[in-house]
């Protein structure tokens, strides 16, 4: 890179390990007579980076969703709810249920007391069996 | 129509898309000429509207925007499906696919197992290609990986039902007329003439250069007002949003500078070629933007006085881009 006055020259384009793993992406780079060329990179440390902290922030919440599980205050459903990065509104869309049910579901003693098919409508939508949805094992 | 579908590898997915279905159909259009030609280049922030407990940050117009605008300019006829019944949908595909033609896909990211987890965020608006079928794997051919990938038909299916924000209903769509000729010179002045007028609308700050203005100067404010931890996961959703796959870098400004020049070229126009490399110059202020605030969002160093220089770098790309599309604007065809 020139200094900070980075233009994006062909040979100058990031190939920092990036989020893509295995895969490239494309970003636009400029060529030595100036002429635009598509150029497959590996990543960038600064968008890797950031997109590191977005998952530090959603850990976070599972992590802390875990240990309320765990201390008897949330049930299972909860978690699970939020490993697939979702909201009582957003799981009620996939249910078929009202956010304030999803919402009282999240309650351990109402969970426990759930039919068997409801807790099947749950697991479908996070690709797990009913029996996994009780625990908190993926 | 070609016999056998190509996979191309773009930075964007749905001009990446509209490109690589055209190409299939004898067009040869380029990714950036789609993304120029359907006025893809956007700004836009929305503090309102939060996204993973961030304000919406855009970069580029709505979802859907590019591939609506760039047919209609180009004079193309595409058929859009879309599905309340799951099974209509999937057969509806497959009856589709029958036919021989590559189909484009409306899909939410978080459940497309080929991405890697890292990538895997509730996004409803990813476009993609499906090609074929191998036994119960959809052939998939997503323009912002480097080669034709697989999915089992059970994802696909979770993937093209998605719930929440922009939920893609099963959405389905393919070229079914394209002219032989195309008139490019007016789509292209359309399609610059649309950019131009966002991003220099005085109506409200939300948009366009004013937009770039307003979130530029509540920046400083961001640690005091919302703490170092909240302040800094913002500015890391600008970053992502800016830079993330499928923006080809600098929150699309590459991409765009790059079809000024294709079209610069096509008309044997100085004046575009000239505004291409102004435009370059933009987006590699962007790019300082991104590489100067991810130390700062690693906390790598204090806020205050960093807030401030990022501010100053937001506001320099603010007022860059306010004489390109000014002078873009009085540019004759």
């Amino acid at each position: 890179m020139s200094g900070l006055g980075f233009i994006m020259r062909k040979d100058e384009v990031p190939q920092d390990q990036g989020i893509l793993e295995n895969y490239k992406e494309v970003v636009y780079a400029v060529d030595d007579q100036g002429r635009y060329v598509p150029v497959p990179s590996k990543g960038w440390s600064a968008k890797t980076e950031a997109n590191e902290l977005a998952w530090v922030g959603i850990n976070l919440q599972i992590e802390k969703t875990r240990k309320l599980v765990l201390a008897g205050k949330l049930s299972p459903l909860a978690y699970h709810m939020e490993l697939n990065h979702m909201k009582p509104g957003l799981l009620g869309k996939y249910v078929g249920f009202s956010r304030w049910r999803v919402r009282r579901h999240l309650k351990p003693s109402i969970f426990s007391r759930l039919k068997p098919e409801v807790l099947e409508r749950y697991a479908t939508v996070f690709k797990i069996t009913a029996d996994r949805l009780k625990t908190m094992d993926g | 129509m070609r016999e056998t579908f190509t996979h191309q590898h773009h930075a964007h997915c749905e001009s990446g898309v509209f490109a690589s279905l055209l190409c299939h159909h004898g067009v040869d259009i380029s990714e950036s000429m789609a993304f120029g030609i359907g006025s893809g280049l956007f700004f836009s922030y929305l503090p309102f509207v939060k996204v993973y407990g961030f304000p919406l940050t855009a970069y580029r117009i709505a979802p859907g925007g590019i591939i609506k605008r760039a047919s209609k300019r180009l004079g193309i006829r595409f058929k859009y499906e879309s599905f309340r019944d799951e099974e209509k949908g999937m057969a509806a595909l497959d009856l589709a696919l029958a036919g021989g033609r590559p189909i484009g896909l409306q899909t939410g990211v978080f459940w497309l197992p080929f991405f890697p987890p890292a990538y895997r965020f509730q996004f409803n608006a990813h476009n993609l290609i499906v090609y074929g079928k191998e036994g119960d794997d959809y052939l998939i051919s997503d323009p912002t990986l480097d080669r034709p990938v697989k999915c089992p038909s059970s994802d696909l299916r979770k993937a093209r039902f998605s719930k929440g924000f922009l939920a893609p209903k099963g959405k389905m769509y393919y070229p079914v007329e394209v002219p032989r000729d195309l008139d490019y010179p007016k789509a292209i002045s359309q399609g610059i003439r649309e950019v131009c007028s966002k991003m220099l609308t005085r109506i409200h700050p939300l948009v366009g250069v004013p937009a770039i203005r307003a979130m530029a100067r509540k920046v400083p404010a961001w640690p005091q007002k919302k703490g170092e931890k909240y302040a800094a996961g913002q500015l890391a959703n600008l970053i992502r949003m800016q830079e993330e796959i499928g923006t080809g870098g600098a929150g699309f400004r590459f991409v765009y500078a790059s079809f000024l020049q294709e079209a610069g070229d096509m008309f044997g126009m100085d004046e575009l070629l000239s505004l291409s490399e102004r435009m370059t110059k933009v987006g590699d202020r962007w790019n300082t933007f991104a590489y100067k605030a991810a130390p700062v969002c690693k906390r790598r160093r204090k806020g205050g006085a960093a807030y401030v220089e990022l501010r100053d770098i937001l506001l320099d790309c603010a007022d860059q881009e306010y004489g390109i599309f000014s002078d873009l604007r009085r540019v004759k065809f």
